[in-house]
Order: structure tokens, then C-alpha cells, then sequence
């Protein structure tokens, strides 16, 4: 490789920063294997069901990071992404009664679909208007998901069943499905990795740094913007689909702004633009939620004295703590 | 340009000539900037046309004008922070290699191929031992020096520096003019700069603003002796 000479006696200041290199590569190798042997080990020791719901909101808070943390983008909206594939997944596979990956890749494309509308409309603005854009198509997607017929308005679409994978392979057993969630866990986490090493992560990365420059050298940001939301839009119906297969159910929760906001928490707790924060993020609030059930409403408030006390004493999240301390990216 | 009623450039017939050094001067408020605005497109005129090689760009997208070998620098330094060094000048030739890059699904490995030259523009502009750290963390003088490797790394036609060695210290300062006169060759430049000793060294050309107006425009010794230009400049404040 051409740099590495240079990066050899550029050693005076090489070390502050964070800057990609073949370490870092080798370290998210490291870390790629370490959570694949957890994928395959924690069945053993948590519920699987548990574990399913950590991964789809893990894949959903991966998906949401793509956009905040590489495109620079606040989306209150993701949950209309999220939801929507939830409801065409549900209603897919019960209605229609096709396979489940057939029912998966229908809410998917529902959500790349939605977002390229929303994604068109929201990126015209900047910042917190922006941001507002989106809160408020996510909320008319509730309501129209109140309104709807085929969303069961507050029953939601309830007894959706798992089927059987192309047709054959009975997914019944949580066990069964676990294996097929890890898997799409798995890959989606790879296919973000992936987006935000390529060529166009770099000029993802070069617009949420400095966008008027990134035009002035002739990148056309909102192109590469709009890119980025639908994929992010995409991965986050991947992510509510398998959720309404999961649990066999979607409802008017998963279109609420309350999970809107539940991803930008989970990210944030995790580390907003480092690649595995979200996962984490993910499973502590999760984990809060499901352990702390006991306390009823208190989980709210014992949620939100977390929060406080990540962006006060860690504003880069769990995860962003650890590279910083490591001084590499994660 | 009018800015809500208020007149903020008018009337400017500005002719920049292929191959030459051209600077913009004029005190604070004159209208520089905003003309650099309008001719990189980040501003529509009210009305007027804008040419360049003959073509009307009056209604092109900024990054079309780009493009177009038209580039831009910016007034408070425009650098990458994230991102390293090399890298800076990296996506400006994976702009110019590559075109768009909308291929998310392939690995950034096939951006090596542009090291060698990112290396080389590195090197010109001195910061070869910097290469590998982000931008954020060099000083003032040579972020101003990464953004003009970065620039020259589109091989523009045309270059259009906003006060380049505003905020510059003297060694700095040599060593940039040096520099824009290196890159000057086969290339337009229009600059906008303050410091008049760097102005009357580099420019063949000196076109004086003041109250978005063209007050004087020829040589270094012409303008300099122009009594208008002299007003303005004490006038305002200005030594």
C-alpha cells in the first residue's frame, strides 16, 4: 500500500486521531467475530424471543445511525419506515399468505419506497427543519395507520403467522427463527459496514463534515443525501419486518413517534456514528425495558435518568468512549 | 444582487482573461465575496448573465459548475475535519476519477489506486507528514494549504480563491503566493485578497469594488494611483 512509508514517519501526531486505517480494519474484524460467536452462543443463555426483539431494534438503530451519525442527517420520522414495513409484512404474510421472505421483502420495499418520497421531501430543508419534515410525515403515517382498514387500527394485525421459510422450513420454533433473524441481523449489519467503507461513504462522510465544500469540488449532496435516507429507510423496514414475523404481530406502536424517539435514544446511549454503538444501545435499552417491567411507568423515567447521565458524562456513547479511550474508530 | 432591497453588487461588468492572475479588491462590504457567490453559483443574481468559456452558467446548479473546471475556495478554511489529510484531497479526485461514486456496495480498497496521487498533491503543498492525521487537528496556515491541494486535485480550469491568506502568518504567507504562482500556470485565477503586497506581486490584473460597484480596474500601478481608489480605501479605514 502506497501510504504506508508515509505513515510511517508522519509518527508525531499519527496517534491523536481516529483516521481509518488497515489497524482499524483488523480491529472490526476482531470485533465482526466477536459478535458473530456471541449470535451463536447467547441463545444458550437468554431467551431466544428476547434476543430477536434486541436484534430487530439493533438492525433498526444500525439503520438509523447510517443516516445520523455518516449522512449527518436527524430523522424524528424512522419509525413511519419501520411501522409501514411492519404493517405490509403482517398483512402480507396473513392476508396474501405468502412465505415469509416474500412478506419480509415486501415491507422492505414498502419502507425504500416510503422513504423515497419522505427522503425527496425532507432533504430540500436543513438541520432541525429537516428533522421536523420528518416528524411530521411520520405522523400522518399514523394517523393513517389509524384510519386505514387494512392496519386494523388499534387491534393492529394481530396472529400473523410465521409460515414456513420458502415454503418448506417451519419457522414455529423460536429457536428455528432465531437462526433466521441472526442471519438477517447479521447480514444487514455487514451491508452498513459496507456502505460506510465504499466510495460513497467517503463522500457520505465528506458532506456531513463540510457540505458547501463538498459541492464547490462538484458532488451533487442532495443526490448523495437522498441516497443515504433510502437506504436508511430501507434497512429500517428490513428491520420492522422481521419484527411483525417475530412477534406475529404489528401495531399502532411501531408507527408511534414514542419509537421514533426509542432509536434516537438507543443510539445515542450506544455512540451516534460509530459503527457497532447502536447494537449496543440497542440491547441496554431493551434489556431496561424487559428487566425493569416490574416498575412499571417508572422505566420511562429510569430511561430517561440514563439518558441524562450518557450525554453528560459520555457524550459519545458507550461505544464512542471505547474508541475514543482505544484511539480508534469503531 | 439584491439581498432583500439592499443592493449588495450592481452593475459589475467583471471580465476575468484566460491564463491571467486576476484579483478582487476593495474595503470590507464591497461585494467581493458575494460576487465569488454569484459566479460559483451558491447565489442567482437578480438579474445579469454570468459566462464562462462563452457559456451561459447563469441558471447551472453550483455543483455543476464545478464540474465545469470552475472551483472555489472559501473564505474561513473549508477542509474535511474527519476526515485525514490524504483523504481531503482523495475525494476530490475520486470527483474528478470517479465522477459520481454512488457505488455503496463496493469496498473504499478500490480508492487506493488514488493514493499515490493524493500522496503527490500532499507533497506539494508540504504536509507530507500530516498525511495520515484529520484535518481538524492542523493548524490555521495549513488547512489553508490542504484546501488548495484539495482544489488543485480537480485540475480546475478556472480558480477562484477567497482571501486565501487571510489569517496568515508572513512564512505562510511566502510560501502560498508561491504556490498560487506555481498552480497559476495553464490556469485562470480570480482571488480576492486583502493583503496588497501579495496583490501587487501576483496579479496582472486588479479589479477595485466598493459599494458593489466596479471602482477602478487595469494594473497594480494604475489602481494604485487611482485617486477614487485611494478615497475609498482611507475612507473606509483602510491604510
Amino acid at each position: 500500500m502506497a501510504h504506508s512509508a508515509a505513515a510511517a514517519d508522519a509518527a508525531p501526531i499519527a496517534t491523536t486521531g481516529l483516521p481509518e486505517s488497515r489497524d482499524a480494519r483488523a480491529l472490526h474484524r476482531r470485533v465482526f467475530i466477536g459478535i458473530a460467536v456471541m449470535l451463536v452462543v447467547l441463545p444458550f443463555v437468554l431467551y431466544p424471543v428476547f434476543l430477536m426483539k434486541v436484534l430487530c431494534f439493533a438492525l433498526f438503530a444500525l439503520a438509523f445511525n447510517l443516516l445520523l451519525g455518516y449522512g449527518g442527517l436527524l430523522s424524528f420520522g424512522h419509525a413511519a419506515y419501520f411501522g409501514m414495513a411492519s404493517y405490509l409484512c403482517a398483512y402480507a404474510a396473513k392476508t396474501w399468505g405468502v412465505t415469509p421472505e416474500i412478506a419480509v421483502v415486501i415491507g422492505t420495499v414498502t419502507a425504500a419506497l416510503l422513504g423515497l418520497v419522505f427522503g425527496a421531501l425532507a432533504i430540500r430543508r436543513q438541520g432541525i427543519y429537516f428533522s421536523m419534515i420528518t416528524l411530521a410525515l411520520a405522523q400522518m403515517v399514523f394517523f393513517f395507520s389509524l384510519q386505514a382498514k387494512f392496519t386494523g387500527g388499534e387491534d393492529g394485525i394481530q396472529a400473523v403467522p410465521r409460515g414456513h421459510l420458502f415454503g418448506v422450513i417451519s419457522l414455529a420454533d423460536d429457536r428455528v427463527l432465531y437462526v433466521l433473524v441472526a442471519v438477517i441481523f447479521f447480514a444487514g449489519l455487514a451491508l452498513i459496514y459496507r456502505i460506510i467503507h465504499s466510495p460513497f461513504g467517503q463522500v457520505l462522510k465528506a458532506i456531513r463534515d463540510n457540505e458547501p465544500r463538498a459541492i464547490s469540488l462538484g458532488y451533487r449532496a442532495n443526490q448523495y443525501k437522498l441516497a443515504v435516507f433510502v437506504l436508511s429507510a430501507t434497512l429500517a423496514g428490513l428491520a420492522g419486518s422481521t419484527k411483525a414475523i417475530v412477534f406475529q404481530l404489528a401495531s399502532l406502536t411501531d408507527v408511534h413517534w414514542s419509537m421514533s424517539g426509542e432509536v434516537v435514544l438507543m443510539t445515542l446511549v450506544g455512540g451516534m456514528g460509530t459503527v457497532f454503538g447502536p447494537i449496543l444501545g440497542a440491547f441496554v435499552i431493551i434489556a431496561m425495558e424487559n428487566y425493569l417491567a416490574q416498575f412499571g411507568a417508572w422505566v420511562t423515567i429510569i430511561q430517561g435518568v440514563v439518558f441524562v447521565v450518557c450525554v453528560l458524562l459520555f457524550r459519545e456513547g458507550i461505544v464512542g468512549l471505547f474508541a475514543r479511550l482505544l484511539k480508534k474508530p469503531l | 444582487m439584491e439581498f432583500k432591497g439592499f443592493r449588495a453588487v450592481n452593475g459589475v461588468a467583471l471580465q476575468v482573461k484566460r491564463g491571467t492572475i486576476h484579483a478582487l479588491i476593495g474595503p470590507n462590504g464591497a461585494g467581493k465575496t458575494t460576487c465569488f457567490n454569484l459566479l460559483t453559483k451558491f447565489l442567482t443574481p437578480t438579474a445579469g448573465t454570468i459566462r464562462y468559456n462563452g457559456r451561459d452558467i447563469t441558471r447551472m446548479k453550483p455543483a455543476d459548475v464545478a464540474r465545469l473546471g470552475l472551483v472555489r475556495s472559501f473564505q474561513i478554511s473549508a477542509v474535511f475535519p474527519h476526515l485525514t489529510v490524504k483523504e481531503n484531497v482523495r475525494i476530490a479526485l475520486q470527483r474528478r476519477k470517479r465522477g459520481d461514486s454512488f457505488d455503496f456496495w463496493r469496498s473504499e480498497t478500490v480508492l487506493r489506486q488514488l493514493n499515490d496521487e493524493a500522496l503527490a498533491l500532499v507533497e506539494a503543498v508540504g504536509l507530507t507528514s500530516f498525511s495520515d492525521i484529520p484535518a481538524v487537528e492542523l493548524s490555521y496556515g495549513r488547512k489553508r494549504a490542504l484546501e488548495i491541494a484539495t482544489t488543485l486535485a480537480l485540475e480546475p480550469e478556472m480558480l477562484l480563491l477567497d482571501e486565501p491568506m487571510a489569517g496568515m502568518g508572513h512564512e505562510d504567507v511566502d510560501r502560498t503566493a508561491a504556490l498560487i504562482r506555481r498552480v497559476s500556470q495553464n490556469r485562470t485565477i480570480l482571488m480576492v485578497e486583502h493583503n496588497l503586497s501579495v496583490v501587487a506581486s501576483l496579479s496582472d490584473r486588479i479589479t477595485v469594488l466598493a459599494r458593489g460597484q466596479v471602482l477602478a480596474e487595469g494594473d497594480y500601478a494604475t489602481v494604485s494611483k487611482d485617486p477614487r481608489v485611494i478615497e475609498a480605501y482611507i475612507g473606509a479605514g483602510h491604510g
